[in-house]
């Protein structure tokens, strides 16, 4: 993965800015010692590292705006960063670059249950956001694996999914406000505990822009009350094809679960040594999870069974218990960590339509098969959000690079059925250069054009999501 | 002019030599009134993907919603933002487009409990004002690639790029739905009776307060059992706010809110009619502020209808409030002297104005609709 040669001019002037940043922030938010900037040299995609010039970790949206502001000045680019968990590169810092951690601003500004929105500075984590309402029987839905750790900035950048997005939608669908400090240090409020945008819908753009329009210090985020009740059913299929045919039925039935989720035999194998949750050695298994009152549990259930059982599985085991409930996430919820275990793996996010599982699990096979590698699957099923583990060995000469290839070409592959590189992952460094295989000149062309309006100068994370081609004259002009 | 494809409307746009105005299916003159020659997207119809099974309905900008609307309900599906019909308040003829649906982002009561209409776009196809062919997004629920330009499409009233396809997710219709009546509230009663409903666990998918009958109503919708239980605990949670009644009847369940949805109270009454997105717990508030002629609450507050005396600047009489107020219905002469749309403080106007010098440079996609 290139990144752009670092710029040699403000890599002479680091004093000079460490000096500047120094006169608007407290001496501990401004770190420049090689030892500890290291620790921000990568984040969840650590294949890739590089020291920043400098982090800062202003704890104010007044700080934010001046440091901006001197960096906007001196020409420097700046990475913001969440909680470092990307595993797209969002947050790597490239050689001539300011981080921008948000880590000390992680207060909750107000909570509101008559409009059942909460205000938060970004820094703060997505469970904690749950945790600061959970008492009087709220949640924040959207639910990204990495949860105990990532950012609701993070979050917010990359318009983070989850498992339960079938019924509750995405980070997008989950903020109604946000306080923006854009390059130049212009701070601008958008929206608030109101819904809808009164003209363009500028925080629909701003969610999901991966850093690169500015740094969000405060979101309001909608908070839901918690159902009375939820309960999993484990059904197992002798085939992926059956499994995939059973999720279409179960959607088209009229049921809305809120989550469906999808494990090879791959996956229950390794997840089964790891966690022992007593899952069936069968070729696919689906997590089905409905919620609302227990009339209306029983009722979903029922019904998803009567549709399993015309598709002949293997097993069908409904939790009678809170404990059983939990015993049937655990294999899921530990999948990521199992396959840890047992090999090096790059995780894919692509997203594919429903429809299109079987022929592509097969393609996935016959293709993982060619490059003499191994793969295994867990996803959201029921919105097309694929997950393929590609297992290499990273001590084998070579294996990285064969994994990477093929990983480009199972997300090429999602991009050909009419689906997309990246579900809930986000571009960063990872996918920025497959964007061609989705998107015109044209379509890449109006949304560089958002970015010019936002940050003229592209000093905000500038080497993510458009291919270093495409924003090479944008990127020359602003140095 | 009325182009039949994309291609098409793309050189009718490149080619143009002055001010296009968009037009769908002509059933929502709202915005500054738009001189210029008009385009047409009907001849852009019909829908091209429709997969039950994926939840995905993906259809040309000109096709008529009713024709999208019973497509879904032939698989037991639905436009789950519930879109308002204006023809009946705003005293139009045409056929109402989808196409026109998401350039409005046009959702109904369910808006507070599901989300708006921009919620439910997964992808756009447009053409921006220099005749470029551009899509973003696409088909599929769950998609991070690029900047999301399907919500910056959504609402933006054609003035970034004239829609030309737009993918939908959709939902399962419902077996059931009841409303939970409460009675005689005043309006601050209202709310927070709103608010405790929206809080509960039970999920209400409406909640709407009619000040003139002095009704309070709560939508449940669902599996018929899952309803009639829900109902009953709902109104327990709400004895407080008084007895309530439960409406079950279907045909009388589905035009009240059908009514709640067009605001037909308004349709025949004398007046200019603002719509107002604000806080909900400041509704009451802002309510009396209004001093308006009648006024109607959806989204548990959140949604203010207030019709007026013809040439109330509304805006005027109310100050800043957090939310915003849209011009829906006025005569030609009071949208030319009073901004339809709210104004933007300087900053975010500054970059609403340069998404627009982008998106259309020589300014002539709907210009000056949102001022």
């Amino acid at each position: 993965m290139d990144m752009p040669v670092p710029n040699q001019d403000v890599l002479a002037r680091k004093a000079a800015l460490v000096a500047r940043l120094r006169e608007v922030l407290p001496a501990n938010a401004v770190i420049d010692d090689p030892a500890e900037t290291r620790a921000y040299e990568c984040d969840g995609l650590s294949a890739y590292r590089c020291a920043p010039l400098c982090a800062i970790l202003p704890a104010s949206t007044a700080e934010v705006s001046a440091a901006l502001k001197i960096c906007h000045e001196m020409g420097v680019p700046v990475v913001p960063r969440g909680s470092g968990t990307s595993l797209a590169g969002g947050a790597l810092p490239t050689a001539d670059s300011v981080i921008l951690g948000i880590a000390r601003m992680n207060a909750v500004i107000e909570t509101d249950y008559p409009n059942r929105v909460i205000r938060v500075q970004t820094g703060r984590t997505n469970l904690s956001v749950t945790g600061a309402v959970e008492a009087d029987g709220f949640f924040y839905a959207p639910d990204p694996s990495s949860q105990l750790a990532c950012a609701i900035a993070g979050n917010i950048a990359m318009n983070s999914g989850g498992a339960h997005c079938l019924k509750y939608g995405v980070t997008t669908n989950n903020l109604l406000g946000v306080t923006l400090v854009q390059m130049d240090g212009t701070v601008v409020e958008i929206g608030g505990a109101h819904l809808d945008a009164g003209g363009l819908d500028l925080l629909g753009v701003i969610c999901g822009s991966e850093g690169q329009l500015g740094v969000v210090t405060e979101a309001t985020l909608r908070i839901l009350p918690k159902p009375e009740g939820a309960r999993p059913v484990l059904i197992g299929f002798d085939s992926n094809e059956v499994a995939g045919a059973c999720v279409s039925d179960i959607i088209k039935a009229g049921v809305l679960p809120v989550a469906i989720e999808f494990m090879d035999r791959p996956c229950i194998e390794a997840t089964e040594a790891f966690a022992h949750a007593g899952y069936p050695m069968c070729e696919a298994l689906l997590i089905v999870e409905v919620e609302g009152a227990p009339a209306e549990i029983d009722e979903q259930l029922a019904l998803i069974k009567k549709i399993a059982r015309t598709h002949n599985p293997v097993e069908l085991r409904e939790s009678q218990s809170e404990d059983e409930a939990k015993k049937i996430w655990l294999g899921r919820k530990s999948a990521f960590g199992a396959m840890g275990q047992i090999n090096d793996y790059i995780c894919l996010d692509g997203t594919i339509p429903v429809s299109e599982l079987p022929y592509v699990l097969r393609r996935i096979g016959e293709m993982t098969a060619g490059y003499g590698l191994g793969v295994a699957n867990v996803f959201h099923a029921g919105d097309g959000n694929m997950h393929p583990l590609i297992l290499y060995n990273a001590n084998t000469p070579g294996d990285l690079e064969k994994a990477e290839a093929l990983g480009a070409d199972i997300l090429t592959l999602c991009v050909e059925v009419g689906g997309c590189l990246t579900g809930e992952h986000g571009v960063g460094i990872e996918k920025r250069d497959l964007m061609t295989v989705q998107f015109t000149p044209a379509d890449l062309e109006a949304q560089m054009a958002v970015k010019d309006v936002f940050d003229p100068k592209w000093l905000l994370n500038p080497a993510k999501v458009f291919p270093l081609a495409s924003s090479a004259e944008r990127r020359q002009v602003a140095a | 002019m009325r182009p039949r494809t994309e291609q098409e409307l793309a050189e009718v746009v490149r080619d143009a030599r002055g001010p296009l105005r968009i037009a769908g299916g002509g059933t929502r003159p709202i915005g500054r009134p738009v001189t210029g020659e008009v385009l047409e997207t009907a001849g852009l119809s019909g829908i091209t993907l429709y997969e039950p099974g994926a939840l995905t309905l993906v259809a040309q900008a000109g096709t008529l919603l009713e024709d999208v609307e019973a497509a879904l309900a032939f698989e037991g599906q639905r436009l789950p933002f519930e879109p308002m019909d204006h023809r009946a308040l705003l005293g139009t003829k045409g056929r109402p487009t989808i196409g026109a649906v998401a350039a409005m982002n046009n959702s109904g009561p369910r808006r507070i409990a599901v989300g708006a209409a921009r919620d439910f776009m997964l992808g756009v196809r447009f053409v921006d004002g220099a005749g470029n062919i551009i899509k973003n997004g696409g088909r599929v629920m769950k998609n991070v690639t690029g900047y999301d330009l399907v919500r910056l499409m959504a609402g933006a009233h054609g003035s970034l790029g004239v829609l030309t396809e737009v993918a939908f997710k959709v939902l399962p219709a419902v077996e059931q739905t009841a409303t939970v009546i409460l009675r005689d509230l005043e309006i601050d009663r209202a709310v927070a009776a709103m608010a405790a409903a929206m809080g509960s666990p039970f999920e209400v998918t409406g909640a709407a307060h009619d000040p003139e009958t002095g009704e309070t109503a709560l939508r449940l919708e669902g599996f018929a059992t899952s309803v009639a239980y829900r109902a009953g605990r709902l109104a327990e949670a709400l004895a407080a706010f008084g007895a309530s009644e439960i409406e079950v009847d279907k045909t009388r369940v589905a035009a009240r809110w059908t009514a709640i949805r067009d605001v037909t109270a308004f349709a025949k009454r004398q007046g200019d009619v603002w719509r107002l997105s604000v806080t909900p717990s400041d509704a009451p508030a802002i309510a009396a502020r209004l001093q308006a002629s009648a006024l109607r609450f959806d989204w548990a507050g959140g949604l203010i209808w207030a019709l007026v005396p013809e040439g109330t600047d509304l805006r005027g009489r109310l100050g800043a409030f957090p939310g915003h107020a849209t011009l829906i219905r006025a005569s030609t002469e009071t949208r030319s002297a009073l901004a339809s749309f709210q104004p933007e403080a300087p900053a975010v106007a500054a970059l609403s104005a340069g998404l627009r010098a982008r998106f259309d440079p020589r300014g002539i996609l709907n210009p000056g609709i949102m001022l």
